[in-house]
């Protein structure tokens, strides 16, 4: 009874989550989510593929494009301003918007991501990193931190149909 | 008093919540943890991490920019 709600139930709620961009900023929703949840003893499933997979790698150096995203609206001089896209366009103005969301984010005290994925890997969050996508992207498994297992489609699935919630990000 | 504090000040969301789950560990079952945040989001988050994991939010009251909870551990 002491132990009623520990992930490791079999009562636990379940979770997968299919992790599908590596930019910084949609790197942010399925970690924070993924940690959260398992924070609140349900039982998770990460699946890496495409763009998302190389957020297993060891050394991240994730960054975030203004480029077709007006959306982006950064805090500047007590306003909120974008990027046109013809600006977004010239070399260096990527890196530049990456380091300026970094600083923020650090500012606010919002977790890296690095610090997220770590604390994921502490709360046991399964990790699935798609194989298929490994060899499309010549990805290998050794520059990946330890942890994730290979799998396919149907490694994710077999986890999905017994899942009480999917989410795809 | 409590038996455990955990000063979650300038952490922003998910952080307190990953520290409280975290500081809950090292609390024997009805105990209690003190969690001290300034992300304004903590409150509704609280509520909802305790509903969720069956722990008992005692207190929840604000001192300035500062919010405080007192969290008891149920199991």
């Amino acid at each position: 009874m002491a132990e009623a709600s520990k992930s490791s139930d079999s009562n636990a709620k379940t979770m997968t989550i299919i992790v599908t961009k590596g930019s910084l900023d949609w790197a942010y929703p399925p970690f924070i989510l993924a940690t959260t949840a398992a924070a609140m003893n349900v039982d998770v499933t990460m699946f890496f593929t495409f763009y998302g997979l190389p957020l297993l790698l060891k050394k991240l150096n994730l960054q975030v494009t203004p480029l077709g995203n007006p959306g982006m609206k950064m805090p500047m001089m007590g306003m909120h301003m974008g990027l046109p896209n013809i600006v977004g366009a010239i070399p260096g103005v990527d890196a530049a918007c990456s380091v300026m969301m970094k600083n923020l984010i650090k500012k606010k005290g919002v977790a890296s991501i690095e610090e997220l994925r770590e604390a994921a890997i502490e709360s046991d969050v399964k990790m699935i990193a798609c194989q298929m996508t490994m060899d499309l992207f010549e990805y290998k498994l050794e520059d990946m931190i330890e942890g994730p297992e290979l799998g396919g489609a149907a490694t994710y699935m077999e986890k999905a149909i017994k899942s009480d919630l999917n989410l795809f990000i | 008093m409590a038996n455990q504090l955990l000063d979650a000040k300038g952490l922003n969301c998910p952080l307190p919540i990953l520290k409280a789950k975290k500081a809950l560990k090292d609390v024997p079952p009805g105990g209690t943890l003190e969690v001290l945040a300034t992300d304004p989001g903590s409150v509704a988050d609280f509520q909802a991490f305790c509903r969720t994991t069956g722990n008992e939010l005692i207190e929840s009251t604000q001192a300035g920019d500062t919010y405080r909870f007192l969290i008891k551990r149920v199991n």
